[in-house]
């Protein structure tokens, strides 16, 4: 099926063109990086993880939530989905493959990384990560290959394939949660310690990973002969209304917790982030941009109205993409770290090369998605003509 | 020392004449020595080293003439580079505000501005170090006499424990550790006692491990004997016999966030 991918319009070929020169770029930073070391980013000794971490664990987010199109239709026998499960799939795959990379290029000694496996340490989150990420890869990528390739020949997948399936379901929650617990389970970093992280992450997860592929779904109506269906869009507008309501809520629960108790330190990263902390305030701005798309996306999704309108619906989703980008990529991390142990405040904010890399990061996720839905599309077009 | 550089290329030669590789060779050629080598640090005597700081003695120097004595000599015996950037910073011990130092105890009615008075920080050995917990490669352990030591060898940079450590004991080498250092140790880069670390890897206090397996005391705390000020006191906390705990009966004395079930082993004693 890879052949599918060699043949496109002019407009293919120069978003390809477009994605492998800024992957070029992302890797000559990359090599100035690997040659000066994490220096070259604004990371620091009291804000250890920054904006790369940051997007593996919103693209971690992105992965699960392709599964918000899989479970409807193998659950709750939710037919119309058949069609776009594939788009899902391959969302995920390549938003894994973003995950590995964002994890690498955050490593301070990157030839060692194969430690991981050769001194296994079962008490340590990453470790869990890094398997229940493998494996995710794996499973969808079986899964998508052997099911678009029945697909096209026109014949019903493999048993076998049906068991992966089921599988691949709540391995979609567990990568989430096992990120979600990177973070939950660090004494001493009250914003992180909540047990309710890991519930925000899936719903913020599941939020959005379908607004990201009605986006994509919009894209591909417009560009290529295969309609994911306007039914379908619909109902994954539902579920990222569902979703945000959730992941607001859930936000509104740590506030509450935060500043009822009265607790200094469950409150001090809130009010870093919204009205500035010991005179240090540059995610200010940042964040009450997040708070302001977010209401702006309640409102377009929770509206039947401009719910079922594609148009307003593509809106309300790229609102959805912005806040939750900004509170889960940005914020999350960095917040974590303000105020450090000792009660004091240094700031952190990427670098050019470091966003460079992580443009390059990203351009190689799009890349590989590209290709992906070329091939799957190309597949439907064909089974459809 | 067990097999030394000639002596390495001599069984490295061999070894590429019969065709032999990597371990198997050096043990065919060098039976037992490589093992000698290989076994790193020996354990010591206690279980549970400690250190109780006696702070009045440490501040009364401090306030006489600036005394760092204990920080300087740590960093110079350990090679602990100096970027002059408060962001890139490398401590293995430090000084810190008390209000900084203990931020869960907030006073600010406490006698005598103690909450400006720096005191003397370092890695905190916890009976139950998070740290550990969260390394991916057992780059930092525990060792049976109690001390968390850190393999800058084995360490990937992942930088999990910067982030599990709730005392900000851990400090990463953002850039190249030959670049930066300030005061050169005579044997720099490849001093014998605590050899060169990379970029990329995470270090802190060792409560001079190197030294105790000789039966030495750690640097810092010999410093301070040194110059009569007594501050800094190392012990073994599973002796009831031992000075720590002798010190710990006869004072209050108290540790950093204990609330966190860490279970530090420094006390301070104010």
């Amino acid at each position: 099926m890879l052949e599918k991918a060699l043949k496109g319009k002019q407009g293919y070929w120069g978003w390809l063109i477009f994605l492998l020169v800024l992957m070029g770029i992302g890797f000559l930073c990359y090599l100035y990086q690997f040659r000066e070391g994490l220096i070259v980013t604004g990371m620091s000794r009291d804000v250890s993880w920054g904006f790369y971490i940051g997007q593996l664990t919103y693209f971690v987010g992105i992965a699960a939530g392709g599964v918000m199109v899989v479970l409807p239709y193998y659950i709750h026998d939710y037919k119309a989905f058949g069609k776009i499960t594939i788009l899902g799939e391959f969302l995920a795959i390549s938003a894994v493959l973003m995950c590995f990379l964002f994890v690498f290029v955050d490593l301070g000694n990157p030839v060692r990384v194969l430690n991981v496996m050769m001194y296994p340490t079962p008490n340590s989150i990453l470790f869990w990560d890094m398997i229940v990420l493998n494996i995710y890869m794996l499973l969808n990528l079986v899964i998508g290959w052997n099911v678009l390739t029945a697909e096209r020949k026109n014949v019903p997948y493999q048993k076998w394939v049906k068991v992966l399936i089921y599988i691949a379901i709540p391995w979609a929650f567990s990568i989430h949660t096992v990120t979600a617990f990177l973070y939950q389970g660090l004494p001493g970093r009250h914003f992180w310690l909540t047990a309710i992280l890991a519930a925000r992450f899936l719903a913020s997860a599941f939020a959005s990973g379908p607004a990201l592929l009605i986006l994509i779904c919009l894209i591909v109506r417009k560009v290529t002969n295969f309609d994911p269906g306007t039914q379908q869009i619909r109902t994954l507008g539902g579920i990222v209304a569902y979703a945000m309501i959730l992941n607001v809520f859930f936000c509104l629960l740590e506030l509450f917790t935060a500043f009822y108790s009265g607790i200094p330190g469950h409150q001090h990263t809130w009010v870093y982030f919204f009205a500035g902390y010991e005179g240090y305030g540059r995610f200010v701005p940042w964040m009450w941009v997040s708070a302001v798309f977010a209401f702006i996306s309640l409102v377009l999704l929770i509206i039947p109205a401009t719910r079922r309108n594609l148009d307003t619906l593509g809106v309300g989703c790229a609102a959805v993409i912005i806040a939750t980008w900004i509170d889960k990529g940005l914020g999350l991390v960095v917040g974590g770290f303000i105020p450090n142990p000792f009660d004091k405040v240094t700031e952190y904010w990427p670098t050019a090369p470091e966003m460079f890399i992580s443009v390059g990061v990203w351009a190689t996720g799009f890349f590989v998605l590209t290709i992906l839905y070329k091939i799957a599309t190309s597949v439907k077009e064909e089974v459809g003509a | 020392m067990g097999v030394d550089r000639r002596e390495f290329l001599k069984i490295a030669g061999y070894a590429a004449l019969f065709g032999l590789g990597g371990k198997a060779a050096i043990d065919i050629l060098a039976p037992g020595q490589l093992e000698a080598a290989m076994e790193g640090v020996p354990l010591t005597e206690a279980t549970r080293w400690s250190m109780v700081i006696r702070m009045r003695n440490c501040l009364e120097k401090v306030e006489k003439d600036g005394c760092k004595e204990c920080i300087s000599a740590c960093h110079r015996v350990h090679n602990v580079p100096d970027w002059g950037n408060p962001k890139h910073e490398i401590k293995w011990i430090w000084k810190e505000a008390y209000q900084n130092s203990f931020p869960n105890h907030p006073n600010e009615f406490i006698d005598e501005g103690i909450n400006d008075k720096p005191f003397i920080l370092l890695c905190n050995h916890c009976l139950n170090p998070p740290c550990v917990r969260v390394c991916p490669t057992k780059a930092t352990f525990k060792r049976p006499d109690g001390i968390v030591a850190m393999d800058m060898h084995r360490c990937i940079g992942c930088r999990f424990c910067m982030a599990g450590c709730p005392y900000g004991s851990r400090s990463f080498n953002w850039g190249s550790p030959r670049k930066a250092p300030k005061e050169l140790n005579p044997d720099f880069p490849t001093n014998r006692d605590f050899p060169e670390r990379s970029k990329g890897v995470v270090e802190k206090c060792n409560f001079c491990v190197e030294l105790v397996a000789k039966g030495q005391l750690p640097v810092c705390v010999e410093t301070c004997d040194k110059i009569k000020v007594h501050a800094l006191n190392f012990g073994d906390l599973d002796d009831p016999e031992s000075n720590v705990r002798r010190l710990l009966r006869k004072h209050y004395s108290v540790r950093r966030k204990p609330a966190l079930g860490t279970e530090p082993n420094i006390f301070y004693i104010i």
